[in-house]
């Protein structure tokens, strides 16, 4: 479970990026948080990962106030997140195989459970006879399929989806969703920014509607509806 | 090892870079390596006429056996010299040749004539050598007498001159290598923000990001290391020949340098380099990265 509540973060003294925040994300929930550019969404996410920390409020993750950690413990829990960008974010330098490796490597895993994982996940994801080309030699599709098995083969609790069809025709867009909605039904609860109101609106779900770092609205099998 | 990939790989996207950071390294290692050989051979050649308290008295020509013998019986009588060795024009002839033999041109000018005979007294110690020459310079068949108490001043001059300079140019390239390495992993870090960023929101905690950066520059001062020892030991092969003809029987005490010294000397500079190169990086870090 994820609690937000009356969580404010201001940057400076006049930019107001979320405002008294209140929201409750059940562990196996897929949610939509949409709304326009600057509206928030994505200081909700990256407050989520620590990347920031509130103004006001507080943020439950399995009843631990995440705002108070050491940050020694912050690594920890960045690993019960996965975190998909708009850009990918995948590591230029790096192979396919590398960048999905590196998931692991930061938990210290042994090379051969490595291996075998990193094995797995590239076929899951159709992506294995991809495993030794560069971020620049892939489609924008194989690009972000690589990215969301780099963000889930930890097995985060929790993937956050900043934008992931953004840079993407609608036909790839949709194959990158079903791939949300498939780790989704694993157990793995999925909070995906958007502003693809096709998207949203032919999937059903929970939607949480952000405008001026406010939720104005937020209903279960909601619509794209910033109204 | 996780890690050592991460370092190849940061070196071998900036080359240039890390040539650069190599060289100054070389440069400071070489510089110390070969002050540490001066300062010790110093040290040597003089605990070499430390040991061996020595004087030699020169002959004028036509001094008679009976004269050399005169002289040996008045310095036994003082108590200060442990033994003689006479060394005859033939004698002194044969020595000269023999530390000549590589230059023919030397070895035809001169004929036994030339060379004075003389006479090697062994003192109990340095003190007795200054008392022992005064009596020596008062026999009027002796030309000149010549003890190392000016070489051992002067000596000792030296050796304090080479350990003051080294320690003052040391100190400075030691400075500037660190220096230069903060620079140079400081700028990797700054070029590489998005990867920490990503390697950050992954969950790698703080030194599993820092860690490649650190061992980077150790990486950079241990090649500065192995090509400064390896340049300095150079520099002493190509210069051997010349300061065995010049130094003559105190090269023995010099030459040839023992293997313990040679490796105590890499590990004393590895573990220098883990210093600089890990204390240079860890400034960078510590400086630029906000992990």
């Amino acid at each position: 479970m994820i609690s937000f509540q009356n969580v404010s973060k201001k940057f400076g003294s006049t930019i107001t990026a979320l405002e008294d925040v209140n929201l409750e994300i059940k562990n196996g929930e897929f949610v939509f948080l949409v709304g326009p550019s600057g509206a928030g969404k994505s200081t909700l996410l990256r407050l989520l990962t620590l990347e920031y920390l509130p103004t006001t409020g507080k943020i439950i993750m399995d009843e631990v106030d995440i705002t108070k950690l050491k940050s020694s413990d912050i690594p920890t829990h960045r690993r019960k997140i996965g975190f998909v960008f708009q850009d990918g974010k995948l590591l230029d330098d790096r192979t396919v195989w590398e960048n999905i490796a590196l998931a692991l490597h930061v938990k210290n895993l042994t090379e051969d459970k490595i291996t075998k994982e990193v094995e797995r996940t590239l076929k899951l994801f159709e992506i294995w006879n991809r495993r030794h080309l560069f971020p620049r030699q892939l489609s924008g599709g194989e690009a972000q399929r690589t990215a969301i098995a780099r963000a889930i083969i930890g097995k985060p609790e929790v993937l956050l989806a900043d934008e992931p069809t953004g840079d993407l025709d609608p036909q790839t867009a949709w194959s990158v969703l079903q791939l949300l909605g498939e780790i989704n039904s694993w157990g793995t609860t999925v909070v995906m920014a958007t502003h693809n109101r096709e998207i949203v609106d032919m999937q059903k779900r929970r939607v949480v509607s952000i405008k001026a770092g406010k939720i104005i609205k937020d209903r279960s099998e909601g619509k794209y509806d910033l109204h | 090892m996780i890690f050592i990939e991460f370092v190849k790989r940061n070196i071998r996207r900036n080359p240039y870079q890390a040539i650069a950071c190599c060289m100054v390294m070389f440069l400071t290692f070489l510089t110390l390596s070969v002050f540490l050989l001066l300062a010790f051979g110093s040290q040597k050649i003089l605990r070499f006429y430390e040991s061996k308290p020595q004087a030699i008295a020169f002959f004028k020509d036509g001094t008679t056996p009976a004269d050399v013998k005169a002289i040996q019986n008045a310095l036994s009588k003082s108590g200060k010299v442990t033994g003689f060795k006479y060394v005859s024009k033939e004698e002194a002839l044969k020595i000269y040749r023999e530390r000549n033999k590589s230059n023919p041109m030397l070895l035809e000018l001169v004929t036994a004539n030339i060379l004075p005979a003389s006479l090697e007294i062994s003192a109990q110690t340095p003190d007795d050598l200054k008392p022992i020459a005064e009596i020596v310079k008062k026999e009027p068949v002796v030309e000149e007498v010549v003890f190392p108490e000016d070489v051992v001043a002067s000596l000792t001059q030296a050796t304090k001159l080479i350990r003051i300079v080294g320690i003052v140019v040391v100190g400075f390239l030691i400075t500037f290598s660190t220096l230069i390495t903060t620079m140079i992993i400081g700028f990797k870090i700054r070029i590489k923000r998005d990867e920490i960023e990503t390697m950050k929101l992954l969950g790698a905690s703080n030194w599993f990001i820092r860690l490649p950066y650190i061992l980077e520059g150790i990486v950079y001062a241990g090649t500065g290391v192995l090509l400064g020892w390896l340049g300095s030991f150079l520099v002493v092969w190509y210069f051997e020949p010349l300061l065995k003809i010049n130094l003559g029987e105190i090269a023995n005490c010099l030459f040839p340098i023992s293997l313990l010294f040679i490796f105590a000397l890499l590990f004393f500079e590895i573990f220098t380099a883990v210093a600089i190169g890990g204390l240079g990086s860890l400034i960078a870090v510590r400086r630029y990265m906000r992990v």
